[in-house]
């Protein structure tokens, strides 16, 4: 189970990159989580035809992630990740949809097809936002921020505790199957008998490991409200971010910057 | 709170399935005092500091923390007072670095982040892990995490220091290393533990629970040298004062 833990380590180390110290990490959390919501309403505010005018749109992860150095490859590796469930969802489109809509020599290409692609781009960019969301901020701050920002606040302590039961569930889920395995001596044990017993006891010991993780926050005086290090507030800095990020997306939003782009290429070359 | 008196009279818990975890335990506990509370296992001793600290609700009987009673109201100050470190470093440490960990108490306790800075600073010098700082706590080793769990509870200036077993599963250095520094202490300490050996150098006092009731309560020299009552209460001498195992000296 070399992958389980393997995954969790790696979903740990986002947690990490965010302790680091740059100019993006410096903003104010709510800074970057409200340009974040921006960008994501807007992304997916484009019909579900639209295609190349989502591309411009790559420039904000891009450049969030180098400004706060967090490293290409493995923000990468997590995003694709995700990218066979938005797949999934929208698979059926090109069965569904037959309309023509482009044609390239001899190749046709349907409606379906176009508003499926559509739909994993917008995952790869939503997803990737979040992901560097969390990496520049700490998922901590993230829901201090929210809390700031007016989420009530059971619901952002709910969505701490769900974080923090990942890892709980990952680790004891990684030591039952690592038990598993080593006495089913490399064929498959019971098969799917024995996964039944499985799960109930995996629930019964996150349960109960949950139970002590909570203990101990309350015995270190826990009362529903995380801190986080970082004394930072709301200045010009943080404004001018917003609102900078806010007016390229609403230009990219109007004008095809892909398009648009082109259009200079061809027209200056011609 | 002037004389961290831990207090607990005729306590009685009953599990929900019926398990008599404690029948009936008195004892006092004063300022400063270092004790060891042991037991077989199933004797209680889990259960009992569970209740020091106000995790369980008790059936009968009262426990008293300094000048207060424990009840709902009192459970944040008294909570703060017993500093409590648990059997498993890493059901303790949840955040994602040492220092956040570290900080969640005092954080918790609303001091402003200058001064929590500082507290962080202060214990982890203290319990000898300066340097991991920035560290996950997962990357520690098993005595790293504990000296780590020690210093979550520390920063928060806890009177009492309630420790389950301490020593389980730490080598033979780190077990020397962390039984130095809670020596050093002046806090009032309460450990429960099968390291006999430890108890003798530690703890001028040993409580022994044995089916939910104290069956002894007295200087631990005096208690390790009750040979009848330790095969009572399915324990032994500690290897220290068993004498020589090869050339049979000391027995």
């Amino acid at each position: 189970m070399r992958s389980i833990d393997g995954a969790v380590l790696d979903l740990k180390r986002l947690d990490l990159l965010a302790t680091a110290d740059s100019v993006i990490h410096r903003l104010d959390a709510r800074a970057k989580v409200l340009t974040t919501l921006v960008f994501i309403v807007t992304v997916v505010s484009f019909n579900r035809y639209e295609f190349t005018a989502l591309f411009p749109f790559f420039i904000y992860p891009v450049v969030t992630a180098s400004l706060g150095n967090l490293p290409g490859g493995y923000i990468v590796r997590k995003i694709i990740m995700v990218i066979p469930f938005a797949f999934v969802v929208g698979m059926l489109n090109p069965i569904f949809d037959r309309e023509l809509f482009v044609r390239i020599g001899p190749l046709a290409i349907t409606g379906g097809w176009i508003s499926c692609a559509s739909i994993i781009l917008r995952t790869v960019l939503t997803v990737g936002a979040a992901f560097i969301l969390v990496g520049v901020t700490g998922f901590l701050s993230v829901c201090e921020a929210l809390e700031r920002l007016g989420t009530p606040r059971t619901f952002t302590v709910q969505l701490l505790f769900l974080y923090r039961y990942i890892f709980v569930l990952t680790e004891e889920g990684a030591r039952a199957s690592r038990a598993r395995e080593l006495r089913s001596c490399g064929r498959k044990g019971l098969g799917l008998a024995s996964f039944g017993p499985l799960i109930g006891h995996l629930l019964i010991r996150t349960w109960l490991r949950a139970e002590r993780i909570h203990m101990a926050m309350l015995a270190r005086g826990f009362t529903g409200e995380f801190h986080s290090r970082q004394v930072s507030g709301f200045g010009w800095r943080e404004l001018f971010y917003v609102a900078g990020w806010s007016a390229v997306f609403l230009v990219l939003r109007m004008e095809n910057g892909a398009q648009w782009l082109g259009r200079l290429v061809t027209g200056g070359l011609s | 709170m002037s004389h961290h008196i831990v207090e607990v009279k005729h306590l009685q818990h009953v599990y929900a399935d019926g398990t008599v975890a404690l029948q009936d335990v008195s004892f006092i506990i004063h300022h400063g005092e270092s004790v060891a509370i042991i037991g077989a296992n199933g004797a209680g001793k889990s259960t009992l500091l569970l209740h020091l600290n106000g995790y369980l609700t008790a059936n009968s009987g009262e426990i008293r923390i300094g000048d207060f009673p424990l009840t709902k109201k009192t459970l944040p100050e008294i909570r703060r007072t017993v500093g409590m470190v648990f059997q498993d470093a890493d059901d303790q440490l949840f955040m994602p670095t040492v220092f956040d960990d570290v900080a969640f108490g005092p954080f918790n306790l609303g001091l402003p982040v200058d001064e929590v800075k500082q507290r962080v600073k202060a214990v982890l010098e203290q319990v000898g892990a300066a340097h991991l700082q920035e560290k996950p706590p997962y990357h520690l080793s098993g005595g790293e995490k504990k000296r780590v769990a020690i210093a979550t509870v520390l920063s928060m200036s806890p009177d009492i220091l309630v420790m389950d077993e301490p020593t389980s599963g730490l080598d033979p250095f780190a077990r020397r290393q962390l039984m130095g520094l809670l020596r050093d202490f002046q806090h009032t300490k309460i450990f429960t533990s099968h390291d006999l050996d430890m108890v003798v150098e530690l703890c001028q006092r040993t409580i022994v629970l044995h089916q939910g009731i104290v069956k002894a309560d007295g200087p631990t020299l005096e208690i390790f040298n009750d040979d009848a009552l330790l095969a009572e209460c399915r324990l032994e001498k500690p290897l220290s004062m068993q004498g020589c195992p090869v050339c049979g000296k000391g027995r």
